[in-house]
């Protein structure tokens, strides 16, 4: 009975183990949100700014104010589906959560989130004015800002200024995507591995979503019209949406149906692209050595147009408190402090000014340690967000705010949906006219739920 | 390890083990076939380890660099991202789903061998149809009930959970080992007047306590793994190691090197259990059909 | 959702061909009927985990029936509503839905049987004896008792990325976008991967339990290494793969995490599969009553096809005796 024996003492000692580090505290549980009123619960995507804000918490804020923060750190996919499934069933689980300007309009539609004006107007040092009027304007509804932003992002062109020199090309003050196609091609050099443009091809609305739409603005384009008559067969939806594929199938970068951000990034700091169009944020990654080996090589111009004035799109990450929240005082605390201006100069000093969370406080765009650091970028950057007007993105009025977005709530199914048939047509698996076609059974649909 | 059927005859006890069949010598180039197979196998997992050791900016070269300097930085990161309460967590719903399910299934196993219900048959098939519904389809529902109970994000929620998810496996496994117990044993040490705790602790329990082993390692492995419920039940205070492990993944930045130096340190338990105890896991993946 | 299989064992007659002898009931079967009180005091120890089984896998399902019959988008509380069938009328004339179904029947069946194929040429690698033959057995399991989320993600980063996975290093595949091309084949790769493993030790422990005497009559009369292998170890090894097959579909038509891991379901919808769809359709749209119709069809269908598969497990499991005595 040896080794019986043994087996009872292992199972013992992993039982002893596991009972006294429950005990300790870390995982024990033990009815969610009653123990230590100074502890609140924060959902965020696994960006690079936040998991810096993750580890500067407890020996600032914590340290301050003595409110314990435990994070969850999700993709963004996961991070929707839960915070929305957490939200929609009042499950009360998070204090404040990271959300984009697309959930704002909605969910404060259904009342489930906190406003934070009068929070954040209120708060001493805090000076809401400050923040960009593009960003605040995304994420007030009916006069009540319901979300601070963390950090927002437009969307540019980013090219690699010596292989367009080679080439003897020069990049227009105002490019347009008949003139970034044309350069494309000229770039494009299959045998050295390199692609003349990294474009998203990954599903999903957020995703290869955003960029598309925006050249569907831009196009002439739009998802409904103000009547939700989906207008995805649309002669101007059609174009963009073919322009959009070929550009990538033509000039792409390889393994164009899976790439998202991280991909292009990748691509275009291991030199595999010479061109991307993406969001602002990117640039910093960009001119970091750490990631990059294109430091220094990078220009940075406006978003492509063609009969708009502007292209770009207007995403923020910025923190909201739930309705559900039994602490909204102690969020609402944690929102200031992270959304401050004393945290951008915390992350500056800490980590490096060019690792700051930006695109979201005029103040940070005079701030010359951080010009210094973004010089390359911080213009452009700024001078892009400026150039965005949310109300009014394309050509005609729309049915729902949003410029790569349409805030209602089966957008995102509908965009994820119609996205995947449009990345199977840059996989070559099917045809923009096919795909179409099935997003606007998909987008009649969603007309129907909401005429 | 014997068959699936059985060949033996009633009185099987006292019978001499089949004999062994030693196994063939041959051509070592076999061997050598052998050794590739098993080295391609395992590369992946090599490289996931080997992938944790290296700079971010090394990870992502194209194509690959093999001889990439080291570097301790991701494992560095990954604990200052808190690996610890979610491994703890992790460990937590495990054990004690284990636990639980040990306690559960040996008396059902009992009460579906030695001394059977009635209809014995359909309960045992009850339990296996409950491992083909699909897990999804529960989970609206689920979640919904535990919010209600205000149990969300609570680490004993997923300790029912896995459970229940584990206890047909549990079951049926344990069942075989009961029907080890020679018949003919119990009935003789019953007309001898021996008590039923006198059987159990004599004659049952030094046949089935080997029986536990190989159910506790089967139902750990599934729990600790376990990623759906662990994904939609928790949040911060509750989260497990595979919840942890897909915070890595940014929609921003390069993420590859301290992706693979998670994927390895929450890998690692079920990695080390699996390989000190490999003649368990037979017995119990198979739900106890084959010995 | 009960599924009591009551039961082909029963009406079969006894498989002598796999049982040599067939025990008459498990165990210590009194001759006389039992009494009602014998037969509660038996129940006792089996109602725990009965209860336990019944409230959290079976109950979840009455109230999906519940929702089901509703016109539900959580993130339009106020719109809630009774809508009796709809949501089933929907469900089926869905083509997305009726693709899940058959993707998972070509991800399920792909992965098994590639995985058996491979998992019983190791078993036979691995069934002769060589250096370090435990050395190999070892990293030939490994594949299995890495995390699924973990290889999932192993493989879609570290391997299949046609910018920096590993594929993309081999001479002659580089730029091979893997997992956009050939979107099944990835998935069921990595499920493979996995589960060879499973299906190894599972038809090693057949091969190890063949009667030596057998093999050696063979070598006698001078049969071929071929010819033993299809005369009597194949047919000796045929209820271990049977078994094999069997249990990898009931892991693997589950599968959730890969294919929430490498492609979201697509590109398109080539690799949803219905557990992904039912998510989809819950999490993402947030159609609680669809998704929960869905659930529905797609439980009353796996209870039609595992209640073949039981069939199949009662007789694998050798008769009326059930499992392996």
């Amino acid at each position: 009975m040896l080794r019986r024996n043994r087996w009872v003492t292992a199972a013992l000692a992993v039982t002893t183990a596991a009972a006294l580090a429950a005990c300790s505290g870390a995982g024990g549980g033990g009815g969610g949100g009653t123990e230590g009123g100074g502890t609140i619960s924060v959902a965020m995507v696994g960006n690079p700014p936040m998991q810096e804000l993750e580890k500067l918490t407890a020996d600032t804020f914590t340290k301050d104010t003595g409110i314990t923060v435990k994070y969850s750190v999700l993709p963004e996919n996961e991070l929707r589906d839960k915070v929305t499934q957490d939200i929609a069933t009042q499950g009360g689980q998070y204090d404040a959560v990271t959300i984009g300007a697309y959930e704002v309009a909605i969910w404060a539609k259904n009342g489930w989130l906190t406003d934070l004006k009068p929070a954040l107007d209120g708060a001493a040092g805090y000076d809401n004015a400050d923040v960009l009027p593009a960003m605040r304007e995304a994420l007030t509804i009916d006069g009540k800002q319901y979300a601070a932003p963390f950090y927002g992002e437009s969307s540019f062109l980013m090219y690699r200024k010596d292989l367009l020199a080679a080439k003897g090309i020069t990049m227009p003050a105002k490019p347009t995507w008949q003139q970034v196609e044309q350069i494309a091609a000229r770039l494009t050099d299959r045998k050295n591995d390199m692609a003349g443009i990294c474009l998203r091809g990954l599903p999903g609305w957020g995703e290869l979503g955003a960029p598309l739409t925006t050249v569907v603005n831009t196009f002439g384009g739009t998802w409904f019209d103000k009547d939700w008559n989906p207008r995805v067969t649309s002669p101007e939806f059609t174009a963009a949406a073919t322009f959009y594929v070929d550009l990538v199938r033509k000039y792409g970068q390889l393994g164009a149906p899976s790439a998202g951000f991280s991909e292009c990034l990748t691509a275009l700091g291991q030199g595999k692209a010479a061109m991307w169009y993406d969001a602002t944020s990117a640039a910093g990654p960009l001119e970091d050595p750490a990631t990059s080996k294109v430091v220094g090589k990078i220009g940075y111009a406006p978003a492509p147009v063609y009969r708009t004035e502007s292209g770009g799109w207007l995403w923020t990450w910025a923190f909201a408190s739930p309705k559900t929240s039994k602490k909204a005082d102690a969020a609402a605390r944690f929102i200031q402090w992270a959304t401050g201006k004393e945290y951008q100069a915390l992350v500056g000093q800490k980590v490096g000014w060019a690792q700051v969370p930006a695109g979201n406080r005029t103040s940070l765009y005079a701030n010359p340690e951080y010009l210094k650091a973004a010089e390359p970028f911080a213009q452009a950057t700024l001078d892009q967000i400026n150039s965005v007007d949310p109300a009014d993105p394309g050509l005609q009025p729309r049915p729902a705010p949003g410029v790569q977005f349409v805030a209602v709530p089966e957008f995102a199914d509908l965009g994820t949906k119609c996205t995947q048939e449009l990345s199977a047509a840059i996989a070559g698996r099917s045809t923009v006219a096919d795909a179409l076609t099935k997003c606007q059974s998909l987008a009649e649909d969603v007309a129907a739920d909401n005429k | 390890m014997t068959a699936v059927t059985d060949t033996r005859t009633e009185g099987a006890v006292t019978e001499p083990p089949a004999p062994r069949r030693r196994p063939r010598r041959g051509n070592p180039l076999w061997g050598v076939l052998a050794w590739l197979v098993g080295g391609l196998f395992f590369f992946p997992v090599l490289w996931m380890a080997i992938t944790g050791l290296r700079a971010e900016s090394d990870a992502a070269s194209s194509p690959p660099t093999v001889f990439a300097p080291p570097t301790l930085t991701q494992y560095r990161e990954i604990f200052d991202r808190d690996l610890l309460p979610y491994l703890i967590n992790s460990a937590f719903a495990s054990v004690f789903s284990v636990l639980l399910t040990v306690l559960l299934a040996v008396p059902a196993a009992y009460a579906l061998s030695l001394k059977p219900v009635e209809k014995w048959r359909d309960v045992l098939f009850f339990f296996i149809s409950t491992k083909m519904l699909p897990v999804v389809a529960a989970i609206v529902p689920i979640y919904l009930t535990v919010k209600e109970l205000g149990m969300l994000d609570n680490i004993w929620t997923l300790v029912v959970l896995y459970t229940a998810m584990n206890l047909p496996l549990a079951i049926w496994v344990m069942r075989s080992f009961f029907l080890e117990v020679p018949a003919e044993l119990l009935e003789a040490s019953a007309l001898d007047g021996a008590s039923l705790r006198v059987q159990l602790q004599h004659i049952v329990a030094p046949i089935v306590s080997p029986g536990i082993a190989a159910t506790a390692l089967i139902c750990f492995i599934f729990s600790w793994n376990e990623f759906l419920f662990a994904l939609n039940l928790t949040s911060t205070t509750a989260g497990t190691a595979p919840v942890f492990l897909v915070g890595f993944v940014s929609g921003e930045g390069l993420f590859l090197a301290k992706l693979c130096a998670a994927a390895t340190l929450v890998s690692l338990p079920v990695l080390l259990a699996g390989w000190v105890a490999q003649n368990k896991l037979v017995r119990g993946l198979s739900m106890g059909a084959i010995k | 959702m009960t599924l009591t299989a009551s039961t082909p064992a029963d009406e079969r007659p006894p498989r002598t061909r796999r049982s040599g002898r067939r025990r008459p009931a498990p165990t210590v079967e009194p001759s006389r009927p039992l009494t009602s009180a014998q037969r509660m005091v038996r129940r006792i120890p089996l109602l725990p985990a009965l209860v336990i089984t019944i409230v959290v896998t079976q109950l979840p399902f009455l109230v999906t029936l519940w929702y089901s019959l509703q016109d539900w988008n959580l993130q339009r509380p106020d719109e809630r509503g009774f809508v009796w069938l709809r949501n089933y009328t929907d469900a089926f004339t869905d083509s997305r839905f009726r693709d899940a179904a058959l993707n998972t029947v070509t991800i399920t069946a792909g992965a098994v049987i590639i995985s058996m194929v491979l998992g019983l040429g190791c078993a036979l690698l691995l069934d002769r004896k060589f250096f370090g033959r435990g050395v190999v057995r070892t990293m030939l399991i490994s594949p299995f008792l890495i995390m699924p989320v973990a290889a999932a993600l192993l493989w879609k980063y570290a391997m299949f990325n046609p910018t920096f996975g590993l594929l993309d290093a081999l001479p002659g595949l580089d730029g091979i976008d893997w997992v956009s091309r050939f979107p099944k084949a990835s998935i069921i790769s990595t499920l493979v991967w996995q589960w060879t493993p499973f299906m190894m030790l599972i038809t090693l422990a057949g091969l190890q339990s063949q009667p030596g005497d057998a093999l050696e009559a063979a070598k006698v009369d001078g049969a071929s290494a071929w010819q033993t292998f299809r005369w009597i170890t194949f047919p000796h090894l045929r209820q271990y793969i049977e078994l094999g097959l069997l249990l990898g579909s009931i892991y693997l038509v589950q599968t959730f995490d890969a294919i929430f891991s490498i492609t979201r379901g697509g590109p398109g919808t080539a690799t949803t599969n219905l557990p992904y769809y039912l998510y989809q359709s819950a999490f993402n749209q947030t159609e609680i009553g669809y998704a929960a119709a869905l659930g529905v069809v797609t439980v009353v269908g796996t209870i039609l096809v595992s209640t073949f598969a039981l069939r199949v497990v009662s007789s694998l499991f050798t008769g009326s005796d059930v499992m392996a005595k």
